[in-house]
């Protein structure tokens, strides 16, 4: 088995990640009424906010201290403050989310002081009530996007979670970056075991919403604070996910409250589906409803019928690592060999998930940790892959390499319906299966002098 | 009930009523911490300017973010090489802060153009680079001396004031590069094409008029740009600048230096456009090329205008709102939708001055409120008030439109439609109007609840006119594999009134169309 670490080159040619503060405002933007805040400089919040917005086509409106010169000598004590003042009085969040960038966090600014004091100076104003303030370390230079997210899921838990008598109907879910439906979709799937999900974070209604009659400060959705308070009374964590390498809101509620965490694969495929309904019937005591097995039979059913037309192709799959290690093992199970993969986050752990999985009659794949796309485009000169299941990022490479690129993840800027896309369970899988094997037919039928008229 | 959204008092004096009390505005301030201001940073404006230089390298020394972000997200195109499109990063790690990261950006310069073998690199320092003093200037010395590749450190630091700070920064890097050539100069009348990037192929529309004109065009900087043109731009008698926010440093270093006079223009609109030409045709004082130009106006605008009125029926009386980078857009813009026979009930920018702003008032209606590095709170309340039907803005600007149910148009880097010369006021209007105009906007919430909003749909034959998306719409072409485009027929010109400035005199009468 091949496996490295990419290339030897200095430079990041095309990264295939974001940067940290990204990642923190994503989760930010997943509690109710929460207001993402960068304390920085002007450009990261517009950077940010013009990515994201590709992505979900949706407002997402993030606050900045905006550094000047005098901050980043003097420190952004001020412009914080004078910032959070200003967001409290024109967007009334229930919740602000602080994200430190490599400016702040450089010139070593001590945010949670930071806040101590403003809350201080502000607790005689009567004109001002003060909601949480939650604040993630995100130095962009240290990890990725992912590692901002995992971060600022555990910052949003540590900052609100309460303890007290255990509820055994409460289940915290803990998933990594999913989409909306995604998360629409693993909300749907507690309440059927008769659970009740705290989701967090939830940005399935505020980045995916309808339209306004009038214009919302912070749309609504998200996970609302009170039941985030309640956290640390769940029966159990079921974090959806197993690569993050800081600390996770499923290891402080452990610590914490004493919260059982079990840390489960990103649930794409009938085998990674199964261990999330096992687990769910453990919490719950009851066998998983009965139209859930229904949809894992007509999953199982539909790849017995497609097997043909896939098995034996050749896959390249990339993105943040939890897609990669779940895709990987989905397309096992469904007779796809994966030739390659790579990852643009650096957990240290992709390589050893990926040896993990059970690869049929397949090679196991050459993996890639901390790859951007020019390692990728290297790796993939002489690997005669058949397709490319990942990100929009990908697609220079796909048509270099004249072959398909089926998108899942996060960014989907090039196509509609990033936040309708379902990975997860087996009706996320379904939709994920039938669109790599149309994918494939559809070339097939292209190239085909006569075309493949029926199957 | 609708709950009121207010101005923050630190904003109060940078919004303005025209005719609710005398013109003030304040502009060019820091933005106010926490207003989420739709600005970006020093080092956008700098990668903004220098991106579409496409045979020179462009590493970006910092984390991975400020690369990430900007990675062939323009839509400034090139007729030879690509690499400007490539995202290079020295995506710094925990311990390049703590130790330095002049080492690493030596080394990445060196492999990187020993890999790509560009015509010269520009190394982009961001904020952290700015606080850990990285000393870029000695990096780039070393390794032009290395490589032979010109090295060029771009100051443009985040944090060390706003966008437009950024574009000095560039246009200081940029004047490393002109007049270090010392291939002779040209025959003729020539110029250099500053300030227009390029975007789905606008550079080479520009560029086709002029030389339709009989001008040479040394060097378009920097759309489409190449690093040895750029190196003879001081042979040029005339700077021609748009984008002038950007751009005027440039051409005001090549005065000092050079003596290249400069004039402003705007290809974006049909008075606009003809006016740079009839400008640049005036500098050379030659009646041969003045009659050219006035021939090139005449043909393009008849060849444009019964399309345009076909628009302007569709379009009459509805309201825009506009959001800019720079101000000098913007009044392109409030000219062009009035050709169109809407009305600007916003108008902004990000960066504009005093001057800009006097100017744009003076353009407006009475009522239209005026607004400097807003925010999406305040262009939504405004939106609200003021009943528009469109708003033409960036990317970032787009779901505000979106969620209030009125159409949007993209008029910034990013877009993929030609909106500048003639045919891209075409395409200008065919987007407007496909998207005011489309029946979308009858189920949003907001235009069901205001029941008083008239709709009108235009009927078919103006959709399978020139509808379609970009497309289907005429794309100008790379130069290397462009035939001459064929000129309008000798139909007359000029039907719309605020075009008789440039075109009186040449074919007044209106054309009517079947």
């Amino acid at each position: 088995m091949m496996t490295d670490q990419g290339s030897s080159f200095v430079a990041t040619r095309n990264a295939c990640k974001m940067c940290t503060p990204l990642g923190a405002c994503l989760a930010f933007s997943g509690v109710e009424g929460c207001l993402p805040f960068l304390h920085g400089s002007q450009g990261c919040s517009t950077y940010i906010r013009r990515y994201l917005i590709s992505h979900f086509r949706e407002p997402m409106d993030i606050a900045s201290s905006n550094f000047d010169e005098q901050s980043a000598i003097f420190g952004g004590q001020n412009n914080l403050s004078i910032g959070l003042r200003h967001v409290l009085e024109s967007y009334r969040p229930k919740a602000v989310g602080i994200a430190t960038t490599c400016l702040s966090e450089t010139i070593g600014d001590d945010v949670s002081m930071f806040l101590n004091e403003f809350r201080s100076e502000q607790a005689g104003n009567t004109d001002l009530s003060i909601p949480p303030l939650i604040h993630a370390s995100t130095p962009s230079y240290h990890g990725s996007h992912f590692d901002g997210y995992t971060e600022a899921v555990a910052a949003i838990v540590d900052t609100l979670a309460e303890g007290g008598k255990r509820q055994d109907d409460l289940v915290n879910i803990l998933p990594f970056i999913v989409s909306p439906a995604d998360l629409r979709h693993l909300r749907e799937i507690v309440h059927d075991f008769r659970l009740t999900p705290i989701l967090t974070p939830d940005y399935s209604d505020r980045l995916d919403g309808p339209p306004w009659q009038q214009y919302q400060r912070i749309p609504d959705g998200g996970t609302p604070i009170d039941m985030i308070r309640r956290c640390g009374t769940a029966a159990a964590s079921i974090q959806l996910g197993d690569t993050p390498t800081g600390r996770t809101a499923a290891g402080i509620l452990a610590a914490k409250f004493d919260v059982p965490a079990m840390v489960l694969p990103m649930p794409i495929g009938v085998r990674a589906s199964d261990q999330m309904f096992g687990v769910l019937e453990k919490v719950s005591g009851r066998p998983t409803p009965q139209h859930h097995t229904a949809e894992r039979g007509r999953l199982v059913d539909s790849y017995i019928d497609a097997h043909k037309y896939i098995f034996g192709k050749r896959a390249i799959v990339f993105g943040d690592e939890d897609f990669v290690v779940s895709t990987v093992g989905f397309l096992a199970e469904i007779g796809i060999q994966t030739v390659l993969c790579g990852s643009g986050g650096q957990s240290g752990t992709l390589k050893a998930s990926i040896n993990r999985i059970e690869m049929g009659p397949s090679e196991p794949p050459r993996v890639i940790e901390g790859v951007d796309f020019e390692d990728l485009t290297e790796a993939a000169a002489d690997v005669h892959a058949d397709l490319m299941i990942g990100h929009s990022k990908g697609y220079k490479l796909a048509r270099q390499l004249g072959i398909p690129l089926v998108r899942i993840g996060l960014p989907v800027h090039d196509r509609f319906g990033a936040s309708r896309m379902l990975h997860v369970g087996y009706r996320g899988t379904q939709q994920l299966f039938d669109r790599i094997v149309n994918t494939l037919l559809e070339q097939r039928q292209d190239i085909s002098e006569m075309g493949y008229t029926y199957l | 009930m609708r709950e009121a959204i207010d101005i923050l008092d630190a904003r109060r004096r940078q919004v303005h009523t025209k005719g609710a009390q005398p013109f003030q505005l304040d502009c060019e301030k820091h933005s106010v911490a926490g207003s989420v201001s739709q600005r970006a940073c020093v080092f956008c404006g700098s990668r903004v300017v220098l991106y579409p230089i496409t045979d020179a390298l462009h590493l970006v020394h910092g984390p991975i973010g400020c690369a990430a972000y900007t990675w062939d997200i323009r839509g400034a195109q090139s007729s030879g090489s690509q690499l400007h499109r490539m995202s290079f990063s020295t995506d710094l790690r925990e311990k390049d802060v703590i130790y330095g990261g002049e080492k690493k950006c030596e080394t990445a310069l060196i492999e990187l153009i020993g890999r790509y073998r560009p015509k010269a690199a520009f190394v982009y320092a961001t904020c952290i680079v700015g606080l850990i003093g990285d000393d870029l200037e000695a990096v780039c010395r070393r390794v032009t001396a290395q490589t032979g590749v010109e090295t060029i450190p771009v100051h443009s630091e985040g944090f060390a004031g706003s966008k437009k700070d950024g574009y000095t920064a560039a246009c200081a890097a940029l004047d490393r590069l002109v007049g270090s050539s010392e291939s002779p100069p040209p025959d003729g009348p020539s110029i250099n094409i500053l300030g227009d990037f390029n975007i789905a192929g606008e550079t080479w529309v520009i560029r086709d008029y002029y030389e339709r004109m009989g001008v040479n065009v040394i060097s378009t900087i920097t759309g489409d740009g190449r690093v040895d043109d750029i190196r003879r731009a001081h042979h040029a008698q005339l700077n021609v600048v748009q984008c002038s926010g950007s751009m005027k440093g440039l051409a005001r270093l090549m005065k000092q230096k050079y003596d290249i006079p400069f004039v402003h223009v705007s290809y974006f609109g049909l008075e606009d456009v003809s006016k740079a030409l009839y400008d640049v045709a005036e500098t050379f004082n030659d009646p041969a090329m003045m009659q050219r130009t006035k021939r090139l106006v005449r043909d393009e605008i008849s060849a444009v205008m019964p399309r345009l009125r076909r628009y302007r029926d569709a379009l009459q009386g509805k309201k825009a709102a506009v959001y800019t980078g720079g101000a000098f857009k913007a009044f392109s813009l409030v000219r062009s939708l009035r050709t169109l026979g809407v009305q600007t009930v916003i108008a902004g920018s990000q960066t504009g001055n005093p001057q800009d702003y006097q100017q744009l008032e003076s353009l407006c209606d009475d009522g239209t409120v005026l607004l400097d590095d807003t925010n999406p709170l305040e262009l939504a309340k405004f939106i609200d008030q003021t009943g528009a039907d469109l708003l033409i803005g960036g990317v970032k600007e787009r779901p505000i439109a979106y969620k209030l149910g009125v159409a949007f148009c993209d008029h910034n880097h990013e877009r993929k439609r030609c909106l500048a010369g003639y045919e891209g006021m075409v395409n200008f209007a065919n987007e407007v109007y496909s998207s005011v105009c489309s029946p979308v906007w009858s189920l949003s919430p907001r235009k069901q609840h205001a029941s008083s909003v008239k709709r009108s749909i235009a009927p078919g034959p103006l959709v399978t006119a020139d509808a379609g998306l970009p497309l289907n719409a005429k794309v100008p072409q790379c130069p290397t594999a462009a035939t001459a485009p064929s000129p309008g027929s000798d139909s007359q010109a000029c039907g719309v009134c605020q075009l008789k400035a440039h075109c009186s005199g040449l074919a007044a009468q209106e054309t009517e169309t079947a």
